[in-house]
């Protein structure tokens, strides 16, 4: 059983979502935040849902997964848009008590609780369609310029790549530890808190002492295998930014233009066809 | 033939708490020519494994001196080069796999050597498809068995481009379908690249595959020659704590008691002719 568990949350596919360069597809869902934030009124706001709907639908990825992935912030939804609702001072729908729920309150609940849903939706479509290795890469490359401020860019990405490498070790390696425990006697499942936290310490001992075992002789081999940081590396797979990237920019580039202008135009727009109505 | 390896008198230690040292290397003198499928044997302790470890500069002897393809290992500047020319294989597969995928696993080295991506590309095509793991290249190394974890391990080193491979115990953590994998990878690359092979092993049945055995007891070297004329001497190797392989343990034992076989018997079949003919001359139909 602990031999298939996924790293992250990865949905392997081969949509043209899929294919994005992570680079690409990072910028992107940095834009897509950016964008979420910019609309101003309920037409950007439906832009920002609309886009989410399409882009959800090419990837091909279960829309289950969008309320799984919500799940954890439901009590932040909920709870930002009571406070929203109740302590925003506008024109009173109804009254009880000290409480008060307004229409700008209730606006303003509404357009958050949509915003954080596709906040946390687009989000997590960046990963479920990319791998954490190519994430790793992507993260790196466009992190490359931050070496002239003395980052540690590439030994970050190592750091990243070897831990994603070793968390399916380590469980294994855990699982082992704890059978072992419980074959000499360790209790881990019954007893309080307190109790159970103490039982775990045989298994976080022996795992600490090969873990440590483990990254010596990594280093060892890494060494072996003329490792000396990042300068004068090479990489095997090149990213290219395809036609297909370049197209999803100026898709994502679009629709900010088009909130930008509804945010300034917006209503004087709405105003004129409305006049245009009534003329007609 | 060029020496790769050459091994003069060399003295190490590892540094006790007292200062003092522990001495581990007493002296051990070995050259290796380009090609050889050398075993190095020795219990425990023995010191084999700190002898391999100077093979590629990881350690510097205290006194001696070590050379690999003419650069002596002291000389700091060439460091890289010596362990791209002489590649190690560790015992614990787990343990030496960094990427997350297997061919970007592969591809580690050449990319710390600043080799030119296509290049990349083409090298770990060919040590995948000489390892045969071909099939496996997109796969994670933890969904992998340990003998084929291992054959990564050393497709990754082959990728450098090694004149020669130091093996230390790969196979002591394999069961024994993986430690067949390993062993007739190792030999197919000895045979067909012409890749010097040194395999530090505890199994006597992998030594007697090689072309010359190396047998070290307590920071020393006792035997220096072909399989053959090592585990003919089943007596001394057996009181430094070795064994010596099966066949010729039965064919020893064997001769003990008195039955007529010849001497240096290393495989199950020359031990099943060389019994059948014994029972021949007695009389006993053999089938």
């Amino acid at each position: 059983m602990l031999k298939d568990i996924t790293i992250g949350q990865y949905f392997p596919g081969t949509s043209p979502i899929h294919r994005l360069d992570p680079r690409m597809k990072i910028v992107l869902t940095v834009a897509y935040i950016i964008l979420l934030f910019t609309a101003q009124n309920a037409v950007g706001l439906a832009v920002g849902v609309l886009f989410l709907v399409l882009v959800y639908g090419i990837s091909k990825i279960p829309p289950v997964m969008i309320l799984r992935s919500l799940k954890p912030v439901v009590p932040i939804i909920v709870f930002t848009s009571v406070l929203n609702m109740f302590f925003i001072d506008g024109r009173v729908l109804f009254q009880w008590w000290i409480l008060k729920l307004t229409a700008e309150g209730v606006k303003t609940a509404v357009f958050m609780s949509v915003r954080i849903v596709c906040l946390i939706a687009g989000t997590s479509l960046l990963t479920y369609t990319t791998s954490p290795i190519a994430l790793t890469d992507g993260i790196e490359r466009l992190c490359n310029p931050l070496k002239r401020f003395k980052l540690p860019v590439h030994e970050l990405a190592m750091m990243m790549t070897i831990a994603l490498r070793f968390i399916p070790t380590l469980i294994e390696e855990t699982d082992k530890i704890m059978s072992a425990q419980k074959a000499r006697g360790a209790d881990l499942e019954s007893g309080g808190l307190m109790q159970r936290a103490r039982a775990l310490i045989p298994i976080l001992i022996p795992l600490f002492v090969s873990a440590f075992r483990r990254a010596d002789e990594l280093a060892l081999a890494m060494e072996c295998r003329c490792y000396r940081g990042g300068e004068g590396r090479t990489r095997m797979k090149q990213l290219k930014i395809h036609p297909r990237d370049v197209w999803s920019a100026v898709f994502v580039g679009a629709c900010l233009v088009f909130i930008v202008l509804s945010n300034l135009y917006g209503a004087r727009v709405l105003e004129q066809l409305g006049l245009l109505l009534r003329s007609v | 033939m060029e020496d790769i390896i050459s091994a003069e008198r060399v003295v190490f230690g590892y540094p006790k708490e007292d200062n003092q040292l522990n001495i581990v290397l007493r002296g051990v003198s070995l050259t290796i020519p380009e090609g050889q499928f050398v075993a190095v044997l020795g219990h425990n302790g023995s010191g084999k494994s700190t002898l391999a470890k100077h093979f590629n500069a990881i350690l510097v002897p205290n006194e001696g001196k070590v050379t690999v393809c003419g650069i002596d290992t002291t000389d700091e500047n060439k460091l890289y080069d010596i362990r791209q020319q002489v590649g190690m294989v560790f015992q614990n597969p787990d343990n030496q796999i960094v990427a997350t995928i297997v061919e970007e696993d592969v591809a580690f080295g050449p990319e710390n050597m600043g080799v030119d991506p296509a290049e990349i590309r083409r090298r770990v095509d060919e040590s995948l498809s000489d390892v045969g793991m071909t099939e496996y290249r997109t796969h994670a190394p933890h969904q992998l068995s340990g003998g084929q974890k291992q054959r990564i391990a050393i497709a990754g080193i082959i990728a450098m481009r090694p004149r020669c491979i130091v093996l230390d115990e790969p196979t002591a953590m394999l069961d024994p379908k993986g430690r067949r994998e390993v062993l007739s990878v190792i030999k197919r690359l000895n045979r067909e690249n012409g890749i010097t092979v040194v395999l530090i092993t505890h199994y006597m049945e992998e030594a007697a595959q090689a072309e010359r055995v190396v047998v070290m007891n307590d920071g020393e070297l006792l035997f220096d020659a072909p399989p053959r004329e090592v585990f003919s001497h089943v007596r001394e190797l057996k009181e430094v704590g070795l064994d010596v392989p099966q066949a010729t343990e039965l064919c020893w034992q064997l001769r003990q008691a008195g039955v007529d076989l010849p001497g240096g018997i290393l495989t199950e079949a020359e031990a099943v002719a060389a019994i059948s003919d014994a029972l021949r001359k007695k009389g006993v139909g053999a089938r």
